[in-house]
């Protein structure tokens, strides 16, 4: 039976193995049989132990894991579209209007100022340059970063302070789509608590996001309902 | 990380189908077929001798494929198949809506006359005639890939290695081209070096909307400038992706090996 589909994100049986052609090709199974949903305002937290395949999932929802099998239906501009069969184009396309993905470590671009490193996405989505710094500076301010910090690369910044950088740069997007993959993993609680916060004003946009998150506090401030990966653990 | 505006356009700029050249019994590019799109980085990575230089010569119409098709959508919208543009008008072609930026600036520039001439040279072949615009024009260019103005009269063979590389870029963009071919463009060049000239075509090739094709053994260069990656070996694409797709969750056994010899950083 198959109903016309309302959710943002919609995941069914989906598949991924690595085979490791180098160690004799041996296959390692990831997960199998991925299936669940994620509507608009709400906030999904996948849970399970340490390689039970959590941030591969996150990575297939991005479509920078392939999947051997199954389906990540995405809603793109009022449309399904379903990344595992997408064309690389399509796929970029999705990241740039409609899906973002704050990862435990920034990719710092050599030479770009922290102000700037935040404001791209949405510089890249249009909108003006001077406009677009005012809005980081405020979440950059936010996040306890210091102004005199925005001038500067991040590369040289603590652990701690690029994951902020990091978090800036996810949040500052009005993308319906977030994924974040311990986004509070090195933060103080000062900071952590602003980042539940941010999760929070997301979820009054109508923004749908699917969470990694290992502290148990903040998973309860955080999660409408938890997925537990266990479940999709691949048979060996 | 490339990820600027790619206009939903179904049309591509450059389609290869079926591409093959072989010297002798020796085949250095085996039946290679891709469509590009406007605003879209193509990497074609992989070892010496894999074919993607062959490729780079055939794409760009340097080197005659022994079989298949490169066909180009020209600024008047209209597809041609390389193949069958006169040699003027192939020419033409190379000097305005089309850029090449070889990994040794000296083979992209004239290394006896100054910066300024080797920029304006590009604009003259187009028609412009009007000296001041010229240098204006030229001298703008120089300022957008950081190269002091007050040098604008000194000759290239003046210049350092990631100077000469700059300049080069500047030659090839003063045209407003709509696709460029480089060629290993951070090969020669200092780490320190290459990480400036890496932001500088990121930034330009975002700013300007530019397709761009890049052969390079560097990954890192890959990830960092494409959105999309060609593996070769053996003449032969063996896997194309995504770039993040391929680096990261790659599945051919030499894809795996080449993403594996990454010193971590």
């Amino acid at each position: 039976m198959s109903t016309p589909m309302t959710a943002m994100i919609d995941v069914a049986n989906a598949n991924k193995t690595f085979t490791m052609h180098l160690q004799g090709g041996i296959e390692l199974p990831v997960v199998s049989g991925v299936t669940f949903r994620v509507e608009a305002s709400e906030c999904v937290v996948l849970s399970g132990p340490s390689g039970a395949g959590k941030s591969s999932i996150l990575k297939m929802i991005f479509g920078n894991y392939r999947c051997d099998s199954g389906r990540i239906g995405i809603r793109h501009r009022g449309a399904v579209i379903d990344l595992a069969t997408a064309e690389p184009r399509q796929v970029l396309n999705v990241r740039r209007a409609t899906i973002g993905y704050v990862s435990q470590f920034l990719r710092a671009v050599p030479r770009v100022a922290t102000i700037d490193v935040v404001a791209e996405p949405l510089i890249v989505n249009g909108m003006a340059r001077a406009d677009a710094q005012t809005r980081a500076g405020k979440l950059l301010h936010r996040l306890n970063i210091p102004e005199r910090l925005w001038q500067l690369p991040p590369a040289t910044f603590s652990g701690g302070e690029q994951q902020r950088v990091n978090i800036a740069r996810g949040f500052i997007s009005e993308l319906p789509i977030l994924l974040l993959d311990e986004p509070t993993a090195s933060l103080d609680a000062a900071n952590r608590a602003v980042v539940v916060e941010l999760v929070a004003e997301k979820k009054r946009q109508g923004v749908a996001m699917v969470a990694i998150v290992h502290d148990d506090e903040i998973r309860h401030l955080i999660a409408d309902r938890v997925v537990d990966v266990t479940s999709f653990a691949a048979a060996a | 990380m490339a990820d600027q505006d790619m206009l939903e356009t179904d049309e591509p700029l450059l389609v290869a189908q079926s591409l093959s050249k072989s010297y002798g019994r020796i085949a250095a590019c085996r039946d290679v077929s891709f469509s590009l799109y406007p605003g879209e980085v193509l990497a074609i990575v992989g070892e010496s001798g894999s074919g993607k230089s062959t490729l780079l010569q055939l794409l760009s119409g340097q080197l005659a494929a022994s079989a298949g098709h490169v066909s180009y959508r020209m600024r008047d919208g209209i597809t041609r198949d390389l193949a069958t543009l006169g040699e003027a008008e192939r020419r033409f072609l190379f000097r305005t809506d089309w850029g090449f930026v070889h990994q040794d600036p000296a083979q992209g520039l004239r290394m006896a006359v100054s910066a300024g001439a080797n920029v304006g040279e590009r604009l003259m072949a187009v028609g412009w005639n009007h000296y001041g615009r010229i240098r204006d024009t030229a001298s703008d260019w120089l300022t957008r890939v950081e190269i002091d103005i007050a040098r604008i009269d000194d000759a290239p063979r003046t210049y350092s290695g990631g100077m000469r590389q700059r300049l080069q870029i500047a030659r090839n963009l003063v045209t407003e081209p709509r696709l460029v071919f480089m060629d290993e463009p951070t090969g020669g060049l200092d780490v320190s070096v290459q990480a400036r000239l890496l932001d500088l075509v990121r930034s330009l090739v975002s700013e300007l909307g530019l397709a761009v094709v890049i052969v390079t053994h560097d990954l890192a260069v890959a990830r960092l400038l494409s959105h999309r990656v060609m593996v070769m070996k053996g003449g032969r694409v063996i896997e194309t992706g995504l770039t993040d797709q391929v680096l990261d969750d790659p599945r051919e056994p030499y894809t795996q090996l080449l993403v594996s010899s990454i010193l971590p950083p």
